[in-house]
């Protein structure tokens, strides 16, 4: 299985896109090394922004640069281009649906050794809340890349989450992308399990271990978090036993949230792996961090066996 | 600039005035005092210094309004409304339910640039307008008026370093110093110091005028036009509440209703301007 670097992915998808949209303009907050953009600042400077490191300030002009008929993409770590200037976002960007995009890099846990100040438990409640913002995790760097390019055509503001990790390849070029639009990456009879982010692989290797136990499980990629297909979730949760859903975020107001919302009428039932309301800590591997918080394929297998 | 257009711009003023009056009414909360400060600016603006075309409001080449003290915006409606934005009729109806003259800017009315009234976030939206100009070869310009309350916000100078950094020379920030904020006189509240020292130490040129005197604005607002390569501010002094007699200087007028005998004391002190 090849791994990929997403981050990467978006730089260079970034400077393609920018390359045949001019209205696509880049803005970063002392971070371009790591976000990026640095692919775009090398090759067009004149539409590269650095705004040094004060994102309220970079939220704001971005929402004007919007205004004037720009595509901006705002850069920073998920903490911080989701958390210092959220009310730039909500009254500035999200209020007037603008054409926004606001990219959390180094999301979730992926920035280990940091510590919990650069790690994002909570971005995805904070966006999705957030009344017209749309909410993407890319599962993949080929997926990173059709994002990327859907994005253009997305009418209001978007937030996407970016991980820092190299993650395994779970789609190709021609496998189909729509904003809002869930991926089954492997059929299942007994339990679906909806996943984001870097916990879709982790579904995908607990399938494997279950169906050796004779246990048949459905994995679903859940990119867009916002605006969630209702339908979708409703689909593949006929016929199923439960339901188990995956995130490397806060078991507060991230996909698990989304998908009992949506199934809050229907009996049945659900099991969220997710961060149990805690800040991050220091670790040297993003894997030791993920394996701390549970968010590991055998948490997946013990929620399925619980519903079983 | 010759007498009669000076007294022509007065006599806009003076409409404007009217407007925030009939946007306020009668036991309707508004916000009277900074809308009367910032009266004479926005008149000069949209009379006088602006490239705008009511009949095609998105003209890409058009100058760039953004009331950063949103809550001022009876005096921008009351404007727009007078350039035929919008009915005057509309006026009445704001703040109301249904009515898209909201309590504080937003771009779904008509000639409204940004949604502002969170305090500290329009001039970064007027750098952001002010870049795009740059990026595209336009020679449109970006006025931001800000409160002298709002400069406490940490955001409006990462705006006043960032425009210097980019050497916006076509954004021009305008406070209205009215020294009154929503509890009080600013030099009993939070003083923000020496405002005019400040821009010029972030790298902008600064100006303080008279913010109720046509000539002192116009002649600022030219003046900046002639600046190259530095971003320009006018601290404009202006009176909370100018115009109406009970309401100078009175920051229980922040943002407060009228009474029916208020209301006609107000108008008759527009009346007599």
């Amino acid at each position: 299985m090849k791994i990929e670097n997403l981050r990467e992915a978006y730089g260079k998808e970034l400077l393609a896109v920018a390359r045949e949209d001019s209205r696509v303009v880049a803005l970063d907050a002392d971070l371009c090394g790591s976000t990026m953009t640095i692919f775009m600042e090398k090759e067009m400077p004149e539409r590269f922004f650095e705004m040094g490191i004060a994102e309220q300030n970079m939220v704001s002009v971005a929402a004007g640069l919007s205004l004037s008929g720009k595509i901006p993409f705002v850069n920073s770590f998920s903490v911080f281009a989701a958390g210092q200037p959220y009310n730039q976002i909500r009254q500035g960007v999200a209020l007037p649906n603008l054409n926004v995009r606001i990219i959390g890099s180094s999301c979730g846990l992926s920035d280990a050794g940091d510590g919990a100040t650069h790690q994002s438990v909570e971005d995805i409640a904070i966006m999705r809340a957030i009344p017209n913002m749309a909410v993407i995790v890319p599962v993949d760097a080929e997926e990173t890349r059709k994002v990327v390019r859907a994005s253009l055509q997305h009418q209001g503001p978007i937030y996407i989450r970016i991980t820092r990790s190299l993650l395994p390849a779970l789609t190709n070029r021609h496998t189909e992308f729509k904003i809002g639009k869930m991926l089954c990456l492997a059929e299942g009879l007994d339990i679906t399990v909806f996943a984001t982010g870097i916990m879709v692989f982790k579904a995908l290797q607990a399938r494997e271990i279950l169906s050796k136990k004779g246990i048949s499980v459905r994995v679903i990629n859940v990119s867009t978090i916002k605006p969630l297909n209702i339908e979708e979730i409703f689909k593949y949760t006929k016929g199923v036993k439960g339901i188990v859903t995956a995130e490397e975020h806060s078991i507060i107001g991230g996909l698990g949230s989304a998908v009992v919302e949506a199934l809050c009428d229907m009996k049945i039932p659900i099991k969220i792996v997710g961060i149990q309301d805690q800040f991050g800590q220091s670790a040297g591997t993003h894997e030791e961090l993920l394996e701390y918080y549970g968010l590991t394929a055998q948490s997946i297998i013990e929620k399925v066996e619980a519903l079983l | 600039m010759e007498n009669n257009k000076i007294k022509e711009l007065e006599r806009k003023a003076k409409i404007i005035r009217e407007g925030i009056l009939d946007c306020i009414g009668i036991d309707k909360k508004g916000h009277l005092g900074g809308s009367m400060s910032s009266a004479d600016l926005v008149t000069a603006l949209y009379f006088y210094k602006m490239r705008i075309n009511p009949e095609n409001p998105d003209d890409p080449e058009r100058d760039r309004f953004i009331l950063s003290k949103g809550h001022s915006v009876l005096a921008q409606y009351a404007a727009l409304s007078e350039l035929g934005y919008f009915s005057k009729s509309e006026l009445k109806r704001t703040k109301e339910f249904g009515s898209f003259l909201q309590g504080h800017p937003e771009v779904r009315t008509p000639g409204i640039e940004a949604n502002t009234g969170s305090l500290g976030q329009g001039l970064s939206i007027g750098v952001g307008m002010a870049l795009a100009a740059k990026l595209d070869s336009k020679n449109y310009r970006v006025y931001v008026i800000l409160g002298d309350g709002e400069l406490c916000e940490g955001q409006i100078w990462e705006a006043i370093t960032c425009a210097s950094f980019y050497n916006l020379d076509n954004l021009v920030a305008i406070v209205d110093y009215n020294q009154m904020q929503a509890s009080g006189p600013i030099k009993e509240r939070y003083n923000t110091g020496d405002i005019k020292a400040k821009f010029e130490a972030f790298g902008w040129k600064a100006w303080e005028i008279d913010g109720h005197n046509m000539t002192d604005i116009i002649v600022a607002l030219d003046k900046t036009e002639q600046v190259k390569n530095f971003p320009s501010a006018i601290i404009a002094y202006t009176i909370k509440g100018k115009g109406v007699s009970f309401a100078e200087n009175n920051y229980s007028f922040h943002n407060n209703s009228l009474t029916q005998e208020q209301y006609e004391q107000a108008c008759k002190d527009i009346a007599s301007i």
